[in-house]
């Protein structure tokens, strides 16, 4: 079985104001099949972490590691650890004009699989595939996320985790933005992903609302950098009643917690 | 990552209203143009008041510093501005279609002179020296699509002089393919009759060492639409200036460019859209993708609004990317507006480097930085070639793009 591990890590950011600490020591084990939540405040460091994984160029690690099976992701490309099993459902996909949905997702699937798909398979897999997601089958003539609704983005997102096959996906507030109808679509999707390949999750996400739809078997909440507390899902039933108002400073300036 | 190459985009070089001088009438007399000389400096023009004569004779000769010259290499266009052309008709071939002529004409032929009219040297030389036009008459709501090829006209110095016109109604597309060697300058008038549909492509394919100057001069019915899309890829020098004129109620115009440009190649386009009439409408959108030391783009992109032009919508933009050190792309978008009753008039240009955060999305997902980057290249140009609407003739020149790409280990 397979485990993602993340060991004392320390990442910092360049900002205008100087090099910034962000995460300040992070420590998780995710094995397949699991679904860990993570939560917290604005600014807490959730993204980063996120970022961190699938390796985004911004981040720094200044020390600790990010293992999968024991092999150090943090030494590999951006592509070689999406090749090794890690996805990150982003945020906020970016455009790219003049490339076909239909184009790009057989671009990343030959990439992760090292080999084409067979074109009768996989038609009717991308097909299918779009049908759970109720994604209209003129989507994939689309340009990638260009001109696509905050939904479509976010579906678009969970129809390349299904079709991907990760080992491990990072989720980045893939509820935010979305309305009910659309977040258990959304919802469904990484549930069918999870028992068909069996993944495990990292799902981070500021509101408890989408654990309504996927359970979590883990909640670890951040604060300033840091797991602050770690729990089963009743943690994430006790934030939704409480909120993050007892882990944040007694100082009432929240805006200066949510940098970063 | 360093920044690539360098681009040059002045933010708003005659942007808002401007008082616009006494319209231009001296050429009509046979006079002769002003001369900029024993300034040192080119005065402040505004494109509305740009001399115009179909004389060679009348054109002072060219500096370099006049605005319409001064980004392109003289040296080498020396012999299309100054020296004597070959007028002699330029073969081609042609496919068929049902509602489409081609057939050669004579210089006094009445159609030739409806939609342009030269507003510099290399264009008025042409124009002086060319033998007979050929005319493409498209008739019929279903004309259909003709290409014309042309690709022996070897490396003298030679003009040529179109004529594209599109009757009341009709409905059709002609592409203009240009291949092999060439020393060309050449005009291609372009009549767009009332509710007509007119296409036309220009694809510039040239071979390494090839120069062609070419000057489009379009003139639009009422509520006629065009859709003008240039492919320029090969040759030394390629600098092809569009120029239309909305003259009449509803003239739509949509002006679509991609140009890739390798080591030492400079391709241009002058582009000018000249609303003068009520409720017209135009967009421009032109791409260009620079590598390898010395690849040269310009992209100049006048809009002017006339006083009669109440109602116009327009926009224009310009996109450049620098593959590699050592490009360079020039992108000059003026906007000239003589009346306050505008639906939207709007420009953007940006020139810059590879977005990180396209490159990290498709890493993402397993692409290789390499692959990310043709993929991130061939989509900024395919937006450009997807408004072609002739399906093998975008896959064609998607695949023509790609070699390109493919074969520069730049990328």
């Amino acid at each position: 079985m397979s485990v993602l591990e993340v060991k004392d890590l320390h990442v910092s950011v360049e900002t205008e104001q100087g090099t910034k600490q962000i995460l300040k020591g992070v420590d998780l084990r995710v094995a397949q099949g699991e679904i860990h939540a993570i939560m917290g405040p604005n600014g807490s460091g959730k993204s980063t972490l996120a970022y961190t994984i699938a390796g985004h160029p911004k981040y720094h690690v200044e020390s600790g590691e990010v293992l999968l099976d024991g092999e150090d992701l943090l030494k590999m490309t951006v592509d070689a650890r999406a090749r090794a099993g890690v996805f990150l459902a982003m945020q906020y996909p970016v455009e790219i004009p003049g490339v076909a949905v239909t184009n790009f997702l057989r671009t990343a699937k030959t990439a992760i699989d090292g080999e084409q798909p067979s074109i009768r398979t996989w038609t009717k897999e991308v097909s299918a595939a779009m049908k759970n997601l109720r994604m209209d089958p003129s989507f994939k003539d689309r340009n990638v996320n260009e001109g696509f609704s905050g939904g479509e983005k976010k579906r678009h997102e969970i129809l390349q985790l299904e079709l991907l096959k990760p080992k491990f996906a990072v989720l980045d507030e893939t509820d935010s933005g979305l309305d009910v109808d659309a977040l258990k679509i959304v919802s469904e999707g990484v549930n069918r992903a999870r028992e068909n390949t069996g993944l495990g999750l990292l799902l981070i996400t500021h509101y408890t609302r989408i654990l309504r739809y996927i359970q979590p078997d883990f909640v670890h909440v951040f604060v300033d950098g840091r797991v602050a507390e770690e729990g089963g899902r009743e943690l994430a039933d006790r934030l939704e009643n409480e909120g993050y108002d007892r882990f944040l400073p007694v100082s009432t300036d929240a805006a200066e917690a949510n940098v970063g | 990552m360093a920044a690539h190459g360098t681009a040059s985009a002045p933010v708003d070089a005659l942007a808002g209203s401007t008082t616009t001088p006494e319209p231009n009438t001296h050429s009509r007399l046979g006079s002769k143009q002003h001369s900029d000389g024993g300034w040192g400096l080119v005065p402040v023009q505004v494109r509305s008041s740009r001399f115009a004569s179909y004389d060679v004779a009348d054109f002072e000769a060219v500096t370099g510093l006049e605005l319409e010259w001064k980004h392109t290499p003289m040296a080498i266009v020396r012999p299309l501005t100054s020296g004597l052309l070959d007028g002699s008709p330029i073969e081609f071939s042609a496919t068929e279609a049902p509602g489409i002529t081609v057939e050669w004409i004579d210089r006094t032929d009445a159609r030739i002179g409806t939609a342009g009219k030269p507003e510099e040297r290399a264009s008025a030389n042409a124009w002086t020296a060319f033998d007979k036009a050929l005319l493409v008459t498209i008739t019929g709501e279903d004309a259909g699509e003709i290409t014309i090829d042309r690709s022996t006209l070897g490396p003298s110095a030679r003009a040529a002089h179109t004529v594209i016109v599109a009757s009341t109604h009709s409905r059709g597309t002609v592409i203009l393919q240009n291949s092999g060697e060439a020393m060309l300058s050449e005009n291609v008038e372009i009549v767009v009759g009332d509710e007509a549909a007119l296409t036309v492509v220009s694809v510039q394919e040239w071979k390494s060492d090839a120069v062609h100057l070419a000057s489009h001069f379009a003139e639009v019915g009422r509520n006629g639409r065009l859709k003008h899309v240039l492919v320029s890829l090969g040759g030394k020098v390629v600098r092809v200036n569009p120029s239309v004129h909305l003259s009449n109620d509803g003239g739509d115009v949509q002006l679509y460019g991609a140009y890739f440009a390798d080591a030492g190649q400079h391709l241009e386009q002058q582009v000018f859209v000249n609303h003068d009439a009520p409720k017209t409408i135009s967009r421009v959108s032109y791409k260009g993708a620079l590598q390898g030391a010395g690849a040269h783009t310009v992209w100049v992109g006048d809009v002017l609004i006339r006083q009669s032009a109440s109602g116009t919508d327009s926009y224009e933009q310009n996109r450049n990317l620098l593959l590699t050190e050592g490009t360079r792309a020039d992108s000059v978008p003026n906007l000239e507006i003589e009346t306050g009753d505008i639906a939207g008039a709007g420009h953007a240009s940006a020139s810059g480097r590879f977005d990180d955060e396209q490159l990290f999305y498709l890493q993402a997902r397993g692409i290789s930085e390499e692959d990310a980057r043709r993929l991130v290249v061939r989509g900024f140009l395919a937006e450009i070639i997807q408004k072609i609407g002739t399906p093998a003739l975008e896959e064609r020149l998607q695949g023509v793009i790609e070699a390109e790409l493919r074969g520069k280990a730049a990328v």
